[in-house]
């Protein structure tokens, strides 16, 4: 028998509602699904009513894994693997039902839906609709057809060059393809939050890269490899990502020595920002994110973050602010950052947390608290000892 | 770079890597094997035993293992399910390695009564609580000889005899782990590894005594009388025996080493010596006002390697030390340093050095 005809179609949610710059946000989405497939082997890309159409050119690729690849994919809403037959009804129904046999021989109910854009098919819908209903029945006896509650879902789409037939469609990631919003600095600690983060604000186009502030000896190395294996597994989602270390134990140090107690953690994350800013000014980044959830600890107060804000020279993106932490793990397990996150080593947040920290801060205090001393040629010595380390989109 | 972490690990010694390699280059059969090769292999094995065997002073059985985890695990759950009709009572103690303290938790839960000696209450007569534990219907007594986290010493050879005398029937485990070559082990079974005495990761032993029975954890080829099956590792046995062989009969440079520490470390102030009753390989001390693990990584900028806690338990707190009575505010500032014979006075300087220096730069 002659092998499948296979293609993978991957459905724009949002993109198909823009207006004239529609094919830009198609040609970057493209080029996303391009560099993640590139390892499987060659494929065909054609685009056409709001589907991109990936057609494997080499033989015994695996589709399964591709279909995963692609559900990382921002800017995708839904993913159908489907055969790919000619327009001629009997050549659906011989060649179509075999095809259907891994969808449909575990499963009890099913509903059948038919689109037709094609509108010189010689049958109309409701009529495909029903044939299509009834070769499956004679092909699997033992389905019964429930179309409010189906279990599977097959579809056959009769379009301008060919019928597809599929009946599994798998969600996308959705959101909008990696770089088509711009570019933002994330600072990612290696807690659960901040990656979770990264992911989100990658769903919305931005392309995220990231700033860490490391503090040895109070951290260790492994707290280094364990953000940047966080690094690494954002990848998936967003993309390539700039990671900038920042060495920060100098000005903790001063932090300590200088600062009120209960102000540290304040006046640290407004040096953070600090920095951020100048990072962003220089790298053309046009937001930071982080991941604060209100009221989760005591730097994240409502006036906490108020303090923290007033530092920033940029918007500052907090996408799980009204998230609970429950909710927060569900994406970082789905993520698959979750485990690393948990790892037991100390980041720098942690290393002087003060016994009793300032839920309240006023912003003046925390001014005066950063005042107290001049931390400008520290910031200066830490920035010019940065370090870059660039993770590559993992192939 | 100064290795003060031979607790952890020790670093091969040459004797170790000579042999192995040798071992791997020109003796690489299947101990199982039929034919010269298969023989060849045998003899090393054989020969290794023998080494382990007289170093301990013992006669019985020695069996190896890919290292003291699975000694322990196979000699604990081996011997409650062989001896389980003479009672369902197991003595152990509250500061014993994970690898035997979680099959403890394991077997309580599936029904044994688990007692656990702590030396908080009775450190300077520890061998009589373990002894006056054990009742006839105590099936195993598992004991380590050496803590790895302080040194503390228990005299297993005491406990051995005593629980002998009074209850035959009852077997005894030893956790030889920091002992093994280092002070007197005896008892039904000895648990040991090979990467703590300069021999390499990856292969460890058990001993038996005659007539001491336990059911095995793994079933496979039937290798080593079908209670360990698995091709035997001979390299790393070859390399077991030299380092065996090659490690010093005295603890006469250790102990110099520990007591010019201490003295040293005595000249500082806010040093709190954790050890008692120990031996002069591992000595546990705090320094007030200094996380741990900040001086661990401070003297690492140094290339001076210690340990906070236990190696295994990277970066939890230490339960262990609790049990020896020791504040939760000298555990978080508690630092380990395990000797080996390599190190020198000048190197104990230097650390002491640093640690002063440490001081200086952490404490608030």
């Amino acid at each position: 028998m002659e092998k499948v005809k296979e293609v993978i179609m991957a459905k724009y949610g949002e993109i198909a509602l823009k207006g004239l710059n529609k094919h830009t946000f198609e040609d970057l989405l493209i080029k996303n699904i391009k560099r993640r497939l590139s390892k499987f082997g060659k494929f065909e890309y054609t685009r056409n009513q709001s589907t991109i159409y990936i057609t494997p050119i080499d033989e015994d690729m695996d589709l399964d894994a591709v279909v995963k690849k692609l559900s990382c994919v921002f800017g995708i809403a839904a993913i159908q693997r489907s055969m790919i037959l000619p327009k001629d009804w009997n050549t659906i129904v011989k060649e179509g039902m075999p095809y259907l046999e891994s969808a449909l021989a575990n499963a009890k109910t099913f509903k059948v839906d038919a689109k037709r854009s094609d509108k010189s098919f010689p049958m109309k819908t409701p009529e495909i609709q029903l044939e299509l209903g009834g070769a499956i029945l004679d092909a699997y006896p033992h389905l019964t057809v429930d179309v409010h509650n189906p279990e599977k879902r097959v579809l056959l789409e009769i379009r301008d060059k060919a019928a597809f037939l599929n009946a599994d469609r798998i969600i996308g990631a959705c959101g909008m393809p990696v770089g088509s919003s711009g570019r933002a600095l994330l600072l990612l600690s290696g807690g659960i939050d901040s990656p979770v983060a990264a992911y989100m604000m990658a769903k919305r186009g931005l392309k995220v890269d990231c700033i860490h502030f490391q503090s040895p000896p109070y951290t260790s190395e492994r707290a280094l490899m364990k953000v940047e294996t966080l690094c690494e597994k954002l990848t998936d989602y967003c993309g390539d990502i700039r990671f900038y270390c920042v060495p920060f134990t100098e000005i903790q140090e001063a932090l300590r020595d200088n600062c009120p107690e209960e102000y540290f953690t304040i006046v640290m994350r407004r040096l953070m920002m600090r920095i951020a800013n100048r990072i962003c000014a220089a790298n053309d980044y046009g937001a930071i994110i982080t991941g604060e959830s209100v009221a989760q600890v005591a730097s994240q107060t409502l006036k906490a973050i108020q303090c923290t804000d007033r530092a920033a020279e940029y918007p500052v993106f907090r996408p799980v602010i009204g998230m609970d932490k429950k909710e927060i793990v569900e994406i970082a397990r789905k993520i698959d950052t979750f485990e690393t996150s948990i790892l037991p080593y100390e980041d720098c947040c942690t290393v002087f947390t003060p016994k009793h920290p300032k839920t309240k801060p006023l912003i003046s205090e925390a001014e005066a608290a950063e005042s107290s001393f001049d931390f400008a040629p520290m910031i200066e010595k830490a920035i010019k000892n940065i370090t870059v380390k660039d993770f590559k989109l993992s192939d | 770079m100064i290795y003060l972490d031979n607790a952890a690990t020790t670093k091969p010694c040459e004797e170790a890597i000579k042999a192995a390699s040798e071992n791997m280059r020109s003796n690489f059969g299947n101990a199982s094997s039929l034919h010269k090769l298969g023989i060849e292999a045998e003899k090393v094995i054989t020969s290794a035993k023998k080494t382990i065997l007289s170093r301990l002073g013992l006669e019985g059985e020695i069996y190896f293992t890919s290292g003291a985890t699975e000694s322990n695990n196979t000699i604990i759950m081996g011997v409650c399910e062989t001896y389980k009709r003479v009672g369902n009572r197991i003595v152990t103690t509250s500061i014993e390695h994970p690898s035997v303290a979680r099959v403890m938790d394991r077997l309580e839960a599936a029904g044994f009564e688990v007692v656990r000696i702590a030396p908080k209450d009775c450190i300077d007569n520890f061998e009589q609580a373990v002894i006056d534990a054990v009742d006839e219907k105590t099936l195993l007594v598992s004991t380590m000889a050496v803590n790895n986290e302080t040194g503390f010493h228990i005299d297993v050879q005491k406990i051995y005899r005593a629980v002998k005398a009074k209850y035959p029937k009852c077997m005894v485990h030893v956790d030889g782990v920091q002992g093994f070559c280092k002070v007197p082990l005896a008892g039904d079974f000895i648990s040991m590894s090979a990467h703590k005495i300069h021999g390499i990761k990856g292969v460890g032993a058990l001993y038996a005594a005659k007539g001491a029975r336990f059911a095995p954890l793994l079933a496979g080829g039937g290798q080593q009388k079908n209670l360990r099956s698995g091709t035997e590792p001979v390299d790393l046995i070859a390399g077991f025996e030299a380092a065996v062989k090659a490690y010093p009969k005295t603890m006469a440079h250790l102990k110099e080493l520990y007591d010019h520490t201490v003295k040293l470390l005595g000249e500082l102030e806010g040093v709190t010596i954790n050890s008692r009753n120990n031996i002069p390989s591992i000595l546990n001390f705090s320094v007030q006002g200094v996380r741990s693990e900040i001086m661990l990584h401070y003297l690492e900028e140094s290339q001076i390697y210690i340990s906070s806690g236990s190696a295994c338990s990277k970066g939890k707190k230490s339960a262990v030390l609790s049990e020896f009575g020791i504040s939760d505010k000298n555990i978080d500032s508690a630092i380990r340093v395990s000797f080996n014979n390599e190190n020198t006075i000048a190197e104990t300087e230097e650390f002491v050095n640093a640690i002063y220096n440490g001081i200086k730069r952490f404490r608030r």
